[in-house]
């Protein structure tokens, strides 16, 4: 056990835990956030995804001490039921789910994305979510939902 | 939080208050001042059943309680608005609860598309919203001193039609008054034209928490002193324990406890990554296990198996029929074990305390793990109460049963709620597979190339399944336990006696004929329909469509080989040999709405090397009677790699009156892109000893990222018919609509899924 200061969703946070424990843990179990999902551990789908200092990053595969004193944005920081984030309020107009599982590491994989890459084309859109799976095949209203919001984000 | 939230919602507190007026099925365990509507039904259920279908409130709430539950298929928005319209309510201010074993009633499974015509059609939960419809018209018309016929009702409030400011509130109806009734089969639902709230496109209310990382999956229950569970599996399908090391993890800090039950193995531990290391690291010894068979000769190994054989149709003159055949045609179809593939791993909550159990899971039959989980715990099933939590989407019967032991087990073993969250290599290596099928089909045609014969004989393996009442050994945990999976018994086939196509064994084009009557979609008098069950090395249980989307893949494609053979459009090939209007129906909507153009296949002019594009058609009616789609796929195939790329498809879909078209849109969606990625790249392996798809590198699941077929939907609306099922009829018409692209395309036909650029290239290397 080891003292761990992150900054999870703009606050500050200090926990004593294993240093080798995967930052997923610590976000939903520690700090009880549900947006951060076991998917596989292994890094292959996407539903761990955090954006820690603004990058997408697979939590079940990093360990909370490379994220020490990093900013850690997680699914729940983008925005509220009563305040969406445009990215969220997209995937809620196209009614872009199923089951909702993998709504995480697609809505934070796609913003890290145009965050960084505002102007990009569908097909570099596309590759930047190649490792991400929704299992209920719900992509067409999710890539809908991903135009809507890249459109705003380029104007 | 969860118990409070649950407590506050207790329908038996509810009754307790105020007034309320209940419709139920049964008149046992109430306490009611007044009862109306029919006498008691003959064999009531017990008190202790949950009978209860609406509660309309003291305060004019209404509340439904569905055996129904949401698994992301969008069945609870739908059953939402079923009672919002049924009841003139707005549809926010309907409150639904759905399977919980203390609250709500006992509608068996959610699955094998029945949550639609169970609740939708005159039975169920339908016809509880319009006994009480019925019964507050009544009331309201004793209150306002005008025969019903003159009230309308809307939010909540009827008025007298003629005269709008007189009207009565249902909380003035209900008032203090405790009223029960039972449902009545004469009470009247609103046609769908009058429809206002059921039909349209309303949003999921589950949707924005689930966008903004607020909604409680199973994986998010938290009870207060909770520990982390973890599972060992045996390392090779078959092995048993030997021996447990429990020394091997004494460094691990905070393991609570290993826990070993015959050949169950389980840690305990403080955190979840404690629990995970726990598991890694404990030394068990196994034996070897069971060879396992040759997984490149499987389909023929198969074929020799001892079989319990099942005769779906007969006409007892497909051999003569065959043999005055101007011509024969015959092909093999073969289908592996392919996987639900959770997104998630599979989850659940148990608090196992003395004699008492209460389990959150994202089982699909809450009633069958109390009864089953009951059984594993040594305890009295009214002592477990079973509360479903979503997991992610199951698509049929993934892990959610198997840990829901796994969590009962661990819960009891330490006296706390454990939490069991399985692992990707342990839900993908014991989950129980869609099943594998190699399948013959034979046909005989005429001098006018028409089919007068049609053979469909059927292998395929199977091993255990859902666990329902009393059979925990159909899960791997189960077994682990120490109980048997249902038992296969070798059998020769009795004469069929009623007509059954729940499996779509029966291909669409044949009469169908039993008792002497033609039940079946299709024209062909000579027929004959044989499955062969096998015993599978693997466990298998239902994975969206089965056995349907197998038999249709094969039937599907059949059809377009023999249209092919004598050289007609395929699409006109089937028209010939259909005589179901609804069948009928999707597939002339489809091939309209993709502009379908008439002529055989495959296309004439294209180059046997390069990128070359083609159409395929295929279409069903989903269990015989179960909902209808068609559809047409156009697809690119790369001559040189073997690459299929699907561009574009079409569904036609046929499910009835349409109660929320966005939500059917989703499933049909859905459904065509799961067909999609199942037809080009899903495929359980194995090596002598064990399976070996065990991650998303082994088992291949179409991403996010790759590019998407634009897909048109047609959804035709009967609002006379009965409501029929929705989510497994797109998918169960791709693989075929697939392969039959590929030949149109190419000239070349793929008959093994998946349609993998190996087997694609081989089909190309062999096309005359």
């Amino acid at each position: 056990m080891s003292a761990i200061t992150l900054r999870v969703n703009g606050r500050t946070r200090s926990l004593d835990v294993d240093p080798t424990t995967p930052l997923l843990y610590v976000l939903s179990d520690e700090l009880a956030l549900r947006g951060p999902k076991f998917g596989c551990g292994l890094g292959q789908c996407g539903a761990c995804t955090a954006i820690v200092n603004g990058a997408a990053i697979r939590s079940c595969i990093t360990p909370v001490s490379a994220a020490a004193g990093q900013e850690v944005i997680t699914l729940e920081g983008l925005g509220t039921p009563e305040k969406l984030h445009p990215i969220q309020k997209a995937f809620i107009d196209e009614q872009a789910a199923q089951c909702g599982f993998c709504l995480n590491g697609v809505i934070l994989t796609t913003k890290a994305f145009l965050d960084k890459n505002p102007n990009a084309t569908e097909a570099e859109i596309q590759h930047a979510l190649s490792n991400v799976l929704c299992r209920c095949f719900t992509h067409t209203r999710m890539h809908a939902a991903i135009r809507r919001y890249a459109k705003e984000v380029a104007k | 939080m969860t118990s409070n939230a649950l407590n506050a919602l207790d329908r038996r507190g509810f009754l307790k208050s105020a007034g309320a007026l209940i419709v139920g099925f049964s008149m046992a365990g109430t306490d009611m001042e007044a009862q109306f509507g029919s006498a008691p039904i003959p064999d009531a259920p017990s008190n202790d059943q949950i009978d209860s279908w609406i509660a309309i409130g003291a305060d004019g709430s209404v509340t439904a309680y569905s055996g129904k539950e949401e698994l992301g298929q969008g069945i609870s928005t739908a059953q939402q608005q079923l009672v919002a319209e049924e009841l003139s309510m707005p549809f926010e201010r309907v409150k639904l609860i759905y399977c919980d074993t203390a609250l709500t009633p006992d509608q068996a499974y959610t699955s094998g598309s029945q949550s639609h015509p169970a609740n939708f059609n005159h039975r169920n939960l339908a016809l509880a919203c319009a006994t009480a419809r019925e019964a507050l018209f009544r009331m309201a018309s004793e209150r306002l001193g005008v025969p019903a016929e003159q009230l309308t009702a809307s939010n909540g409030v009827i008025t007298i039609s003629a005269d709008s400011s007189k009207n009565v509130t249902y909380a003035e109806l209900v008032g203090g008054k405790k009223l029960k009734l039972m449902t009545d089969r004469s009470a009247k639902r609103k046609h769908p034209s009058q429809w206002k709230v059921l039909g349209k496109a309303i949003g999921r209310p589950d949707m924005a928490a689930m966008a903004t990382g607020q909604f409680e999956y199973v994986h998010n229950v938290r009870l207060v002193g909770m520990l982390h569970g973890r599972v060992v599996r045996p390392p090779t399908v078959g092995a048993t324990v030997v021996s447990v090391d429990e020394e091997s993890i004494k460094n691990i800090a905070g393991v609570v406890k290993v826990v070993v039950r015959k050949n169950f193995v389980g840690v305990v531990a403080e955190k979840p990554w404690q629990a995970v290391q726990a598991a890694a690291k404990l030394n068990v010894t196994w034996t070897s296990g069971a060879a396992l068979p040759e997984r490149t000769e499987f389909y023929d190994f198969v074929r020799k198996l001892p079989s319990h054989d099942t005769l779906l149709l007969d006409s007892k003159d497909t051999s003569q029929a065959l043999l005055a055949a101007v011509s024969v045609i015959k092909a093999r179809y073969d289908h592996p074990y392919q996987m639900h593939g959770s997104l998630a791993t599979s989850c659940a909550v148990a608090d196992v305390t003395g004699d008492r159990a209460t389990l959150y899971s994202p089982t699909q039959g809450v009633w069958y793990q109390k009864t089953t989980g009951a059984m594993i715990l040594g305890l009295k099933p009214e002592n477990v109460h079973v509360i479903f939590r979503r997991g992610s989407g199951c698509y049929g019967l993934n892990g959610a049963d198997t840990v829901s032991y796994d969590a009962l087990v661990l819960s009891q073993a330490v006296g706390k709620p454990v939490r069991v969250e399985l692992s990707r290599k342990d839900e993908m290596a014991w989950e129980n597979y869609g099943n594998a099928w190699t399948i013959d089909e034979r046909a005989g045609l005429d001098a006018h190339g028409n089919i007068i014969a049609w053979e469909h004989e059927a292998w395929t393996p199977s091993l255990g399944n859902r666990p329902g009442a009393n059979t925990p050994g159909n899960v791997v945990t189960g077994m682990l336990l120490g109980y048997q999976p249902a038992p296969f018994v070798p059998g020769a086939p009795q004469e069929p006696r009623s007509y059954n196509n729940g499996s779509n064994g029966i291909p669409s084009y044949v009469a169908g004929r039993i008792g002497g009557v033609n039940r079946g979609t299709g024209i062909v008098k000579s027929e004959k329909v044989l499955v062969h069950n096998v015993q599978s090395p693997f466990w298998t249980g239902p994975l969206r469509s089965p056995a349907r989307l197998q038999n249709t893949f094969a039937h599907e494609s059949f059809v377009d080989e023999i249209a092919a053979h004598v050289k007609v459009d395929p699409v006109e090939y089937r028209l010939r040999h259909l005589q179901q209007r609804r069948v009928t129906g999707v597939l002339k909507a489809v091939a309209s709405a993709a502009s379908w153009e008439t002529r055989p296949s495959p296309k004439s002019g294209n180059p046997r090397t390069g990128v070359v594009a083609g159409r395929g058609a295929a279409c069903v009616a989903y269990e015989g009677d179960n909902g209808y789609t068609a559809i047409v796929v156009e697809a690119a195939v790369d001559q040189d790699s073997g690459r299929v790329a699907v561009k574009h498809m079409w569904v036609a879909i046929d499910v009835g009156p349409i109660s929320n078209p966005d939500g059917l849109r989703n499933q049909a969606e859905g459904g065509a892109l799961q067909g999609m990625s199942r037809a080009l790249g899903e495929e359980v392996t194995w090596d002598g000893a064990k399976i070996t798809s065990i991650d998303w590198r082994t088992y291949r699941s179409l991403p996010l990222g790759f590019e998407i077929p634009k897909i048109d939907c047609v959804l035709v609306n009967q609002p006379d018919e009965e409501a029929t099922g929705a989510g497994e009829t797109s998918i169960t018409v791709v693989a075929a609509a697939i392969a039959n692209a590929i030949f149109d395309a190419t000239g070349a036909r793929v008959r093994q899924i998946p349609f993998t650029t190996e087997r694609v290239r081989k089909a190309l290397e062999e096309r005359t």
